[in-house]
């Protein structure tokens, strides 16, 4: 898109995903000092912690690269 | 491949409890979910002002985000969830809807059509039919195009709800309601610019939110080799893991094909037909800002979608490896409580996801089945906009004028699915139907664009009757099994061939007889000057050249590494 000030589509996508990235890692973090009463299959790997971890990272190069106030 | 050929139905009665629970932070993501998607909306609003940015995004799309948007469109929740059970229900055999019957016909789209959509400018399928074959074709496309849409767009509805209420307990109403204000708001403010946004959004939500059951449940089988070994010891005879080896007879695999019907029917004439004439997909590539990103957005496309299995048909094949007990038929899960086939996604999803994840899982659902929808009610307001009210009722309003009928349209549409979605609610039976009646278009619309494309003697008659004795030659086909089934050996040629056998050969029947019925009648009747058919039709066209770019940036490298890899794939899993 090259339309003057239009925000890119990947600078939503890279917020979203810093947002779920915190939540999930958070949630993972949180599953670590709590255990659950019923783990998952392989719970013991701790996806959620290394998973939003992925995304907090994946997130946040897509929000500042795409940034608005860069893509001026 | 459009999930109106999978026989997926959850029945009319729901397990007695929901398959999982959602906490706090699994609630906050789907909210956070819906507050982007219709955030977005409302920001694009500002920049839809025209009837190209309404209909066709301002044609300023780049080659990545028009290839996303391409795929993300078909990448439907159900799609999701249909061929996972599939996988489960045929083994890799599913993963043919992804390869063969998809990967070439994208390939062909980008490098043999696409110059022809793009240089002649048209703003639709069907528009393109008017320019090729003159008014009655495209009047005979744009409505059975229009009507299926928004019919299939309120089926695929009606089947989301219900997931939500088996694997999640939601209320059907809910579900419908909720979901298609949604797509309702941010397609009707932002036009085709904001479903594409969504639509990539939603693509990579897809993509995080699956990936993730491949990768745990390949670490718990220890790879390849032990899901194939765990597969073997848990259905000894059965092969779930080759791709091509069990397709000598009809009765050597589980779907009941030969391989003649995946060659012939699905890998040329259904996925030809529906990734190179369907609308729905099509409008997408025809929102890129240049022919160059034109060709590429579908070489893209094909490089990505020849991905999926490893987050839809992984899954499927997963289950037959870890799930105990086994999982059965709908009828069969009804009756016993168990699990269906239908369920294997959202099992393996509760299975290796915890709080968060889960939520992102769902989500991804949910945007699976927003992108299908948005879709369908994008490409349903374009061609009701431009090839039936502009064309048949007002043809001389301003562009402000389309844009309002575009975005009351895509309210209108949405309604009209919603009231289908309750139909079908009352009348199950009319799946089948309205299923049956969207697959009797594709493959004599492929017939008629390709010829269009590629023969400047055929005529507009030629055009004309030829789609018209396709598609009536494909209904006269499907009534002919359901009255009598022995006929069935006759269509299928084998009374041993399964619904989707029916299918593949049907549409095969059926585009032989439109082109037919195409070249006999253009023999006949008078062409169309070559004058008039500059930007149309091969020959007459000049298509700009490539020979000036490095090798990188040209299409056809591109689609050649990805036929390499496309072949690759068919060889390791043979």
């Amino acid at each position: 898109m090259h339309r003057p000030g239009l925000i890119s589509i990947w600078f939503f996508i890279g917020v979203l995903l810093l947002a779920y990235g915190v939540l999930i890692a958070g949630a993972g973090l949180y599953g670590l000092v709590s255990p659950p009463a019923r783990p998952v299959v392989l719970g013991n790997l701790h996806a959620g912690i290394w998973w939003g971890g992925l995304l907090i990272a994946l997130g946040a190069f897509y929000t500042v690269r795409f940034a608005p106030r860069r893509q001026k | 491949m459009p999930t109106v050929l999978l026989a997926l139905s959850l029945g009319d009665a729901a397990p007695p409890s929901r398959l999982v629970a959602l906490s706090p932070v699994d609630v906050a993501i789907i909210a956070l979910y819906f507050a982007m998607v219709l955030g977005i909306g409302f920001y694009l609003k500002r920049y839809t002002k025209t009837g190209d940015d309404f209909f066709l995004a301002g044609r300023e799309m780049t080659a990545w985000v028009a290839g996303l948007s391409f795929l993300a469109a078909n990448l439907g929740a159900l799609e999701l969830m249909g061929w996972a059970a599939a996988a489960y229900q045929y083994g890799i055999l599913a993963a043919h809807w992804y390869w063969i019957g998809a990967i070439p016909a994208m390939l062909f789209l980008g490098i043999v059509m696409m110059p022809f959509y793009y240089i002649s400018k048209t703003h639709s399928v069907p528009g393109y039919l008017k320019l090729r074959f003159g008014e009655p074709a495209r009047a005979l496309s744009a409505v059975t195009f229009g009507v299926m849409t928004v019919l299939m767009s309120g089926i695929n509805m009606y089947s989301m709800a219900l997931v939500m209420k088996v694997v999640l307990g939601w209320d059907i109403h809910f579900s419908i309601w909720v979901s298609s204000i949604t797509v309702a708001i941010y397609v009707g403010l932002g036009g085709l610019l904001s479903a594409i946004f969504n639509e990539v959004l939603q693509f990579v939500l897809i993509w995080l939110g699956a990936l993730l059951i491949s990768i745990i449940g390949l670490v718990e089988t220890g790879g390849w080799s032990g899901l194939v070994a765990r597969i073997h010891a848990n259905f000894p005879g059965g092969d779930y893991t080759h791709l091509w080896r069990t397709m000598g007879s009809f009765t050597g695999n589980p779907m009941g094909i030969h391989w003649t019907g995946i060659v012939l029917g699905l890998g040329w004439v259904i996925s030809f037909g529906y990734w190179t004439t369907d609308f729905l997909v099509v409008q997408r590539v025809l929102a890129a800002k240049d022919l160059r990103s034109a060709k590429m957005a579908p070489i893209i496309g094909a490089g990505f979608k020849m991905m999926v299995p490893f987050i839809v048909i992984l899954p499927g094949l997963l289950g037959l490896a870890v799930l105990h007990p086994k999982l059965v038929g709908e009828a069969q899960a009804v009756a016993t409580g168990g699990h269906s086939y239908n369920e294997v996604l959202p099992l393996m999803l509760a299975r290796y996801c915890g709080p968060g994840l889960l939520g992102l899982g769902i989500t991804a659902l949910i945007a699976g089945f927003m992108s299908g929808m948005a879709g369908n009610v994008s490409a349903f307001a374009t061609v009701w906009t431009y090839d039936i009210y502009k064309a048949l009722i007002r043809r001389d309003a301003t562009d402000a004028h389309y844009v309002t009928m575009g975005r009351w349209c895509t309210i209108l549409g949405v309604l009209v699915s919603i009231g289908t979605a309750y139909l079908v609610m009352q009348f199950l039976s009319i799946m089948d139907y309205v299923q049956a009646l969207f697959s009797f278009f594709i493959a004599p619309l492929f017939g008629t664009v390709l010829l269009g494309m590629l023969w400047k003697r055929c005529s507009p008659a030629g055009g004309f009757w030829g789609l018209l004795a396709g598609t009536l030659s494909s209904i006269g086909m499907w009534a002919w099994v359901k009255l009598d089934p022995v006929a069935l050996k006759y269509i299928a040629l084998s009374p041993n061939a399964r619904d989707m056998a029916e299918n593949m050969y049907r549409a095969l029947w059926s585009w032989i007889v439109c082109v037919v019925v195409t070249v006999a009648v253009s023999l006949m009747t008078r062409p169309k000057p070559v004058a008039e058919l500059t930007g149309l039709v091969y020959g007459c066209t000049e298509v700009p050249g490539e020979a000036h770019l490095p090798l990188y940036q040209r299409p056809a490298f591109w689609a050649v590494i990805v036929a390499v890899a496309f072949v690759g794939l068919n060889v390791i899993f043979w």
